[in-house]
């Protein structure tokens, strides 16, 4: 019986597990498939989910005897990743029903990730919910925990902000060139030196629109291997003065121990620039670009420190929301548990409907002679009058029912329903739960 | 005389004024619609209230300073809500709907001048010559606006302080557009205005130019606006140095507008329109 079933997840993240335990488990999708096909052969396991991404492994179940099916995913997880029992205990976090849903909501809105609100575990679950139906391990329960996590996990994204400001370096630095030039579409983009963090700057530039990209290098080979990673124009270091006139973000980062650009050379372009705004995000230590350069009219300049107090601005902002989205969590978990409390009362409301269209059966078959003169309209207006006036007389002990769910007196009237209506005896009782009727009667408890 | 239509108006912008102020602090959407259209209904009154003033006076609702005020709020929301509808700057609302809630402020605390109007100002030409001249000040005004915000702006991303206002401040580039677009549209409706103002004065007084104080200071005003448009279309000024010119010539028109009218007298002060 439903009453009797758990929900749990066992697993662990990047915080209860070292990163070479969780390497040997996480893996491509045919892993993921491994896990969800063992899963299905164990008996004590009616659902299950398997998620593996870099930060987390986890398998989310729903048991109807949870201590040996959490026995068996433990050694599941073991024989997955070739690791012995003992060395993957102590990284586990198991849950059970409320606790687990909270966590699943918890990890799909990216509240449990490494860098809170990160975008991207979202879509690994769904891809994980995918395969978890793709394999036929996912039942009632699981489809509506997981069909409710990405409801949550979408009211967190548009009721907080923690999704909002960018949390790296080069985030930020886009972010920014928004804020001073509104679209970058068109936007010339100028990068002095190489490296990894100024190359990464380049390209979120670009895919934010940035129209062309060119490259200035003290050496002119250099300059041209990294503006072919980028499609870009390669330049010689001698003709970045002339650059500046026509770019609107400079990017820095050279290993040059003066300053590259000083303010003079651009005090000196900005009246031919017509006063263009101009953007200078000098990543190098030490720095590139002239601090005073910040002080000129349309001029800005960010250099490594300052983006790297905006994005830790940003981090404790993220923080907050956090707190946010941890109420609108605790409130959709409240509502799950609702309707988890409802799912008790539908197998009596099944085997009450099956019982009562095994009469519509029985008593239109004994009728059939007197009805054979009926014209198909007439017999359908017949069948239509006899099914609404059963559907009536059924509705308020249903409603009734669904009332009572979660209340402790439950059991009382379930019971006192099987009774008066026969439900339990002989096989016109009907209390075959067959999987087509379970599902109606659930879908007939309504949203949420 | 109070007209239930001024109230109703004066009434629905301090509320949308206070929506906005709540919108612009909790940033939710929904209370941005709310206000925006207290702010709509709100000149829809605004509206009716001019139109049964044109009926009664048989002129434009201007000759005193409270009603110049009041004119002069109706068309900056007017100017505003085109605006919106192009830009679609939700922050924008919080600064307009405080400028036309203060000015409805303080032209419902001016007392109501009664009395016949001078045949002088039942004029079609005064009509014009005050539709043109608001519809600029309030594209104008909105510029002003825009230096404001831009300022704010700028500073903090100069500044590196990168908190609330920041992110409840559009794009520098996007205030500066609207600050130019402001004083591109609002400069020729000056320019007419006070074409079509020396055309009435020459109609009605004989007169095309007579060194009226308000003439001057307003001539004053346009050169300056003039200056600003020159350096922005052809020296390229954008940004600080066009914002803070625009804010000083908002001053001066702001001066030339109740200033100039209150002080100086000229046939152009709300004083000698009273003692009609």
């Amino acid at each position: 019986m439903s009453e009797m079933l758990k929900i749990l997840t066992i697993g662990m993240n990047h915080e209860t597990a070292p990163i070479e335990l969780r390497e040997c488990l996480a893996g491509e999708t045919e892993q993921t498939i491994r896990a969800l096909a063992s899963m299905r052969q164990l008996d004590a396991v009616r659902e299950g989910l398997f998620l593996s991404t870099c930060n987390r492994v986890e398998a989310l179940f729903i048991a109807d005897e949870p201590d040996s099916a959490k026995a068996s995913i433990i050694s599941l997880l073991s024989n997955l990743g070739g690791i012995e029992t003992e060395e993957i205990l102590p990284c586990l976090y198991v849950l059970e029903d409320m606790k687990a849903v909270k966590h699943v909501f918890n990890v799909a809105s990216s509240l449990d990730s490494m860098v809170v609100g990160e975008p991207q575990i979202l879509g690994q679950i769904k891809a994980a919910y995918t395969l978890a139906t793709q394999e036929k391990t996912s039942g009632v329960i699981l489809n509506r925990l997981m069909h409710r996590a990405f409801h949550v996990a979408k009211r967190v994204r548009s009721e907080t902000d923690i999704c909002g400001a960018a949390v790296s370096i080069s985030y930020a630095a886009v972010e920014l060139a928004k804020k001073i030039f509104h679209i970058l579409e068109g936007k010339k983009v100028l990068l002095v030196g190489a490296g990894e963090m100024a190359e990464l700057a380049a390209r979120h530039l670009l895919t934010h629109g940035v129209s062309s990209l060119v490259v200035a290098n003290r050496t002119f080979e250099r300059a041209v291997e990294v503006a072919g990673r980028f499609n870009a124009e390669p330049v010689s270091f001698e003709e970045m003065e002339s650059q500046l006139l026509n770019a609107d973000i400079v990017i820095t980062s050279t290993a040059s121990t003066e300053y590259v650009v000083t303010r003079e050379q651009v005090r000196k372009s900005l009246r031919k620039r017509r006063n263009r705004p101009l953007f200078f995000i000098d990543i190098a230590v030490p720095r590139d670009v002239e601090p005073r350069v910040n002080a000129l009219n349309n001029v800005y300049l960010y250099d490594i420190d300052d983006l790297k107090g905006v994005v830790e601005l940003n981090m404790a902002q993220r923080r907050e929301e956090a707190v946010k989205a941890g109420r609108i969590v605790e409130e959709e978990v409240a509502k799950f548990e609702k309707w988890l409390e409802t799912l008790a009362v539908v197998p009596t409301i099944v085997s009450l409907r099956n019982k009562a269209e095994s009469i519509i059966h029985a008593e239109f078959a004994k009728s059939r002679s007197a009805l054979d003169g009926l014209t198909p309209a007439q017999n359908e207006a017949l069948e239509t009058l006899i099914r609404s006036i059963v559907e009536k007389m059924l509705n308020d002990p249903i409603v009734y029912l669904k009332g009572r769910a979660g209340r402790s007196t439950l059991n009382t009237y379930l019971d006192l329903t099987r009774k008066l209506f026969g439900l339990d005896d002989g096989a016109s009782g009907g209390y075959e739960e067959t999987g087509h009727s379970r599902e109606r009667g659930i879908e007939e408890l309504g949203p949420i | 005389m109070i007209s239930p239509w001024f109230s109703l108006a004066l009434g629905l912008d301090l509320l949308a004024a206070g929506g906005f102020t709540v919108f612009i602090i909790g940033q939710q959407k929904w209370v941005f619609r709310l206000s925006y259209w207290i702010l709509v209904v709100g000149f829809v009154f605004h509206t009716i209230f001019l139109g049964c003033r044109y009926y009664d006076l048989g002129t434009a609702p201007v000759l005193d300073l409270k009603s110049a005020l009041s004119f002069f709020a109706w068309a900056v929301v007017g100017v505003y809500l085109i605006i919106q509808a192009r830009f679609k700057l939700m922050v924008l609302g919080s600064f307009v709907a405080p400028l036309a809630a203060f000015l409805m402020m303080v032209s419902s605390a001016m007392p109501w001048t009664t009395g016949p109007v001078k045949p002088l100002f039942k004029s079609f030409w005064l009509t014009i010559h005050v539709g043109t001249i608001f519809a600029g000040d309030a594209l104008l005004a909105i510029a002003f606006l825009a230096a404001i915000m831009y300022l704010i702006q700028e500073r903090q991303i100069k500044q590196k302080r990168l908190g609330s206002i920041y992110s409840r401040l559009p794009s520098l580039a996007t205030l500066d557009r609207i600050n130019y677009y402001g004083i591109l549209y609002g400069f020729p409706f000056l320019t007419l205005g006070m074409i079509t103002g020396s055309v009435y004065a020459q109609y009605a007084l004989g007169r095309y130019w007579q060194w009226d104080p308000k003439e001057v200071w307003s001539l004053i005003v346009w050169l300056l606006y003039a200056a600003l448009l020159h350096q922005r279309l052809a020296v390229g000024w954008q940004g600080r140095r066009a914002a803070i010119l625009s804010i000083v010539c908002f001053g001066v028109l702001m001066f030339t507008f109740v200033g100039v009218s209150m002080m100086m007298g000229g046939y152009h002060s709300f004083g000698s329109m009273g003692a009609r």
